[in-house]
């Protein structure tokens, strides 16, 4: 009978921390900000169809970078315990904190656990307040660690880079299309250091809007409307983005 | 609710243990909803009066809530059982859209409903029943659509208007005379007050507008634009005016003979 080798526990945590690394790179890389009416999701996504962003509940937004299937797991799960919730007790007592343990017991299990494979993924889950004041960020990275975000968060493959040049020219207070603007400008940076251009079909744009008269404040950006604020931002930085943004386009 | 009943099945109305008792038990029981299409959408309508045998147990009850965002439920029978399972069905409505990522169509959403009435026919025949009326905008057909039910969950569609609870008798006769097929949304938001002063009229369970408490019918407009509740002025304002012409006329309105 051969012995088994033996493998020190922090070589097999970083070894699966690698791994995970490895595969949240491989997928785009998106941003989450925050601007003066709300916190605004932004990521390059060809399809149409398999969303990176969607709504967890009334002021709850959740964005993922890495594999679809899992990352889709867990959001229809958030959906689940949010929805269990706010049926148990009230619709106010689901919050963004509360879900992102959730997310960081779910994760953290699942990667120390040896038998399974840990999750490539990278989450984010967002809370739009009352005010920009009340409004909550929290990146869950693959590991079940929570970090409490402020102003802006890049997660996926490039997010370093990404993250350091949205530090430096994020403000509070942007409308939202200074917001988007900043937003696409960062995504378009490679690693390398050089740009390219995303075109808007190819951008997945959706924001919770505190100013929104319903009691969900989740709502996708697409077609006209996304490219009316694009060309805002590109045109004059003071736009009145927030107003155009309430107009027609329900979903 | 697939999800709920593996879960928490205690959680669920009709999943819960009854005390093995006698006779009827008293809870309060909402009363009489009315429903009206015209071209464009559906209105609905409920009156605000909750009754415990012959005691008014609630002067201010709502009794009709938004489903989502293109249909709407008003509820008679038990109001407590019945509230609860309004809660329910708005969770599933919405709990299917997020996970998804589109809406049911109102068929799909009327037999969800069914479905869950027919889940609470033991309480039913312990004389708690629930008897909604479902009504929405069809965004596929263009057109507002009104379903009703029986305790047992079956489901029928209903054209061109519908009541149910005690005073609907009275309602659907004031309706009948009263309904046309090129109603406007105002017409139509009076037609269903003056059906519900009609009910009121001749049934003990169903309140009428009460202008000293300025309490006034919920009436609910559905269509294209999505679910819209009338304001308390503006539906005040109907109330008040079908009142000015019922002091010289009490019956209301009269329909031609031939």
């Amino acid at each position: 009978m051969s012995t088994p080798f033996y493998v020190s526990p922090q070589q097999a945590m970083a070894d699966r921390a690698e791994y995970a690394r490895k595969g949240i790179a491989r997928g785009r890389s998106l941003v989450v900000l925050q601007y003066a009416d709300g916190i605004v999701f932004v990521g390059e996504n060809p399809s149409r169809a398999l969303h990176k962003f969607s709504e967890i509940y009334d002021r709850i937004g959740f964005a993922a970078a890495g594999k679809y299937n899992e990352y889709e797991n867990l959001r229809i799960g958030g959906v689940r315990y949010a929805d269990l919730r706010g049926y148990t007790y009230d619709r106010d007592d689901v919050t963004a904190r509360g879900l992102a343990n959730v997310y960081a017991q779910t994760l953290g299990t699942i990667f120390s656990s040896a038998g399974e494979k840990p999750y490539e993924v990278e989450l984010v889950v967002a809370e739009v307040g009352e005010t920009p004041d009340g409004d909550q960020i929290y990146r869950l990275p693959h590991d079940g660690s929570i970090v409490d975000e402020h102003g802006s968060v890049a997660v996926g493959g490039n997010a370093e880079t990404i993250s350091s040049y949205l530090d430096q020219r994020h403000q509070d207070g942007m409308s939202l299309a200074e917001a988007l603007k900043l937003a696409v400008q960062a995504l378009s940076r490679d690693t390398n250091g050089s740009e390219r251009e995303i075109p808007a079909e190819r951008l997945e744009v959706a924001v919770l809007d505190r100013t929104r008269p319903q009691q969900r404040k989740f709502k996708r950006i697409v077609g006209r409307q996304l490219g009316r604020l694009l060309e805002a931002g590109g045109a004059s930085t003071e736009a009145e983005s927030s107003d155009e943004a309430e107009g027609s386009e329900e979903e | 609710m697939d999800f709920l009943s593996e879960h928490q099945p205690e959680m669920l109305p009709g999943n819960r243990q009854l005390p093995p008792m006698q006779g009827v038990i008293e809870a309060p029981h909402g009363t009489t909803i009315v429903a009206v299409t015209f071209p464009g959408g559906v209105v609905l309508a409920g009156d605000r009066r909750a009754t415990m045998g012959n005691v008014i147990a609630q002067r201010d009850i709502e009794k009709v809530f938004p489903a989502d965002e293109y249909s709407a439920v008003g509820i008679a029978g038990t109001a407590g059982l019945a509230v609860e399972m309004v809660k329910l069905f708005q969770l599933e409505l919405e709990h299917f859209e997020k996970v998804e990522g589109a809406q049911l169509s109102l068929e799909g959403k009327a037999n969800r409903l069914s479905t869950m009435i027919r889940s609470n026919l033991g309480m039913a025949m312990q004389g708690l029943a629930v008897v909604p009326l479902f009504a929405g905008y069809d965004v596929d057909r263009e057109r507002g659509r009104i379903f009703s039910y029986d305790v047992t969950g079956g489901r029928s569609e209903e054209h061109n208007f519908a009541a149910t609870g005690s005073g609907s008798v009275f309602a659907r006769g004031a309706m009948k005379k009263l309904y046309r097929g090129d109603l406007t949304e105002e017409q139509a938001t009076t037609l269903v007050v003056q059906a519900l002063y009609d009910a009121a009229d001749d049934d003990s369970a169903t309140g009428g507008p009460d202008v000293a408490r300025r309490i006034y019918p919920i009436v609910t407009v559905i269509t294209e634009d999505g679910f819209r509740r009338l304001t308390d002025e503006e539906s005040s304002e109907i109330a008040r005016s079908i009142l000015e012409r019922r002091l010289e006329q009490p019956d209301g309105p009269r329909a031609a003979l031939l």
